[in-house]
């Protein structure tokens, strides 16, 4: 985070959905339509939005915090996020700097990042097994992180 | 120098899992303007891509563009895109000097004829004009140029003054200068202009070339439809106070104080095509409309000569009262209804102006 973060902006609204939020929850009313009735799922970018001061924080408030929270370690750190409208996820990007790289929602059963990847549960097999060929105790065995750099 | 590994290969071996690939398609994406759809064919393109030479050449210019480019703190996808390129040539990052520094740029043009691709900031003078304006190592710009652009694949104007002029280029234009655009004919040439340009869009269409192994789509003036397809009036968060007929008249009064549309301070926005609306500056914390400043159209041609900053755009351009209607029985701005989904009723929207109710937007 830059110091500019500790700069207090104070953003005058007239009430709460007057501005730039409204037409995206609509916009992902929509995207649940489609998913509910026809199993389509809908990615919506929120970089491209041309959000004002205030705007991101209607919208988030809008849309609320859900059951599920979900974090992911990989160029930095995601935070993966269930709305109180379920099938409807907040996906946050930052990269190791903690600076945002990608701000989406997906409307979705379960959001692409988090399902595992087939040559990497393949991937993964090959190193169960190969760790359980090996004759060492348990207490031996390496660390997730060293495994994969070992045999990834 | 370019080398045989493939992005994906690259990234793998920087320890960077599947889904943290996914994570960077999905990124590389957004920064491209590109749709979230997209990400899988991204995806697909970027494992097998490899590593492009880039010669970089700084003509007249202020060093602004690469400074913009370099504020891309690494490790952000622009900057994994950055170290993906083979920058064989920069005056000002190359180690290199003197005679060392030119044999870089001749070997990198030789070992790549046909495939390397060329990036400019700065004008240069002109051919008919006085080649002493500017020099590097006793060669003219235009030399230079001319000889280093024979065997790319394409050209990148990056900056205004590459693309449209700029600065060097304002009355009474001393060095005689000129466009990139104007002396290279025989090359495809992407205009990337902005003073400086955004360093998403920069990386951005260098991205797409990598990609997808061609140029991004073009306007009339050369710049990638993407980035420059909108105006930033059509995309400013302040559109609604505009279409409202509520305008800031001095930069202290209490319609500046509440964030109403700049216009008569002079914005440029309704004539000025960029991405600054909704990439924004200083890693996403503002842009000049955002920080109470109107638009000055740095990224359209002659801007320094377009009648002052500060002087009102004589024609407005729509009409404000009917407009002002529509926008108040929407209840919302169609500044961001032309943002998002729907491209026939986005359009549509731009046509007349005013058709989409907040209801409709995003319907498939």
């Amino acid at each position: 985070m830059s110091a500019l973060d500790q700069i207090a902006i104070r953003v005058e609204t007239e009430d709460r959905f007057a501005r730039n939020a409204l037409p995206v929850l609509h916009e992902v009313r929509h995207a649940l339509r489609r998913l509910v009735e026809a199993g389509e799922s809908t990615t919506i970018d929120l970089y491209s939005m041309p959000f004002g001061p205030g705007d991101e924080e209607d919208l988030l408030a809008g849309l609320g915090t859900g059951e599920v929270a979900a974090q992911l370690a990989a160029l930095g750190e995601s935070r993966i996020t269930e709305t109180i409208y379920p099938g409807v996820w907040i996906v946050d990007h930052y990269n190791t700097h903690g600076q945002r790289i990608a701000f989406q929602i997906e409307v979705t059963p379960v959001p692409s990042v988090l399902v595992a990847h087939a040559d990497d549960m393949a991937d993964g097999l090959q190193r169960l097994e190969a760790a359980l060929a090996e004759p060492a105790e348990p207490e031996s065995w390496p660390a997730s992180n060293e495994l994969r750099s070992q045999h990834g | 120098m370019v080398d045989s590994i493939t992005l994906g290969e690259s990234l793998r071996r920087q320890g960077v899992s599947r889904r943290g690939f996914m994570k960077f398609c999905a990124a590389t994406a957004s920064m491209m303007a590109l749709p979230p759809s997209m990400v899988p064919a991204i995806a697909a393109s970027l494992e097998k891509a490899r590593r492009p030479s880039v010669i970089w050449l700084s003509f007249q210019e202020c060093t602004g563009c690469t400074e913009s480019l370099t504020r891309s703190h690494a490790p952000t996808v622009e900057g994994l895109i950055f170290d993906f390129i083979s920058l064989d040539y920069h005056h000002t990052l190359q180690a290199a000097a003197g005679d060392q520094a030119e044999a870089a740029r001749e070997a990198a043009m030789h070992e790549n004829a046909g495939k390397y691709i060329v990036v400019v900031d700065g004008s240069i003078p002109g051919p008919n004009s006085n080649p002493g304006y500017s020099t590097i190592a006793g060669i003219s710009n235009y030399d230079t140029l001319m000889e280093t652009v024979k065997g790319a694949a394409a050209v990148v104007a990056v900056g205004t003054c590459a693309a449209f002029g700029g600065l060097p280029k304002a009355d009474p234009n001393p060095t005689g200068a000129v466009a990139i655009q104007s002396v290279v004919k025989d090359k495809p040439v992407v205009n990337v202009p902005g003073c400086p340009p955004i360093p998403t869009v920069i990386t951005g269409v260098l991205a797409h070339f990598l990609t997808f192994g061609k140029l991004p789509e073009l306007d009339h003036l050369g710049r990638p439809v993407a980035f420059y397809g909108q105006s930033i009036h059509d995309r400013c968060y302040r559109r609604p106070f505009y279409d409202k007929g509520l305008f800031a008249e001095t930069f202290d009064d209490e319609g500046a104080r509440k964030g109403w549309c700049l216009y008569r301070l002079g914005c440029k926005g309704p004539m000025t095509y960029n991405a600054c609306a909704t990439a924004k500056w200083n890693l996403g914390t503002s842009w000049p409309v955002e920080s109470g400043h109107g638009c000055l159209g740095c990224s359209e041609p002659n801007f320094w000569d377009a009648g002052g900053f500060y002087q009102a755009l004589s024609i407005p351009t729509s009409n404000v009262t009917r407009t002002a209607a529509a926008a108040v029985a929407a209840g919302a701005a169609i500044g961001i209804a032309a943002g998002i989904a729907n491209k026939v009723k986005k359009s549509g929207a731009k046509a007349k102006h005013q058709t989409v109710t907040v209801d409709q937007l995003g319907e498939g």
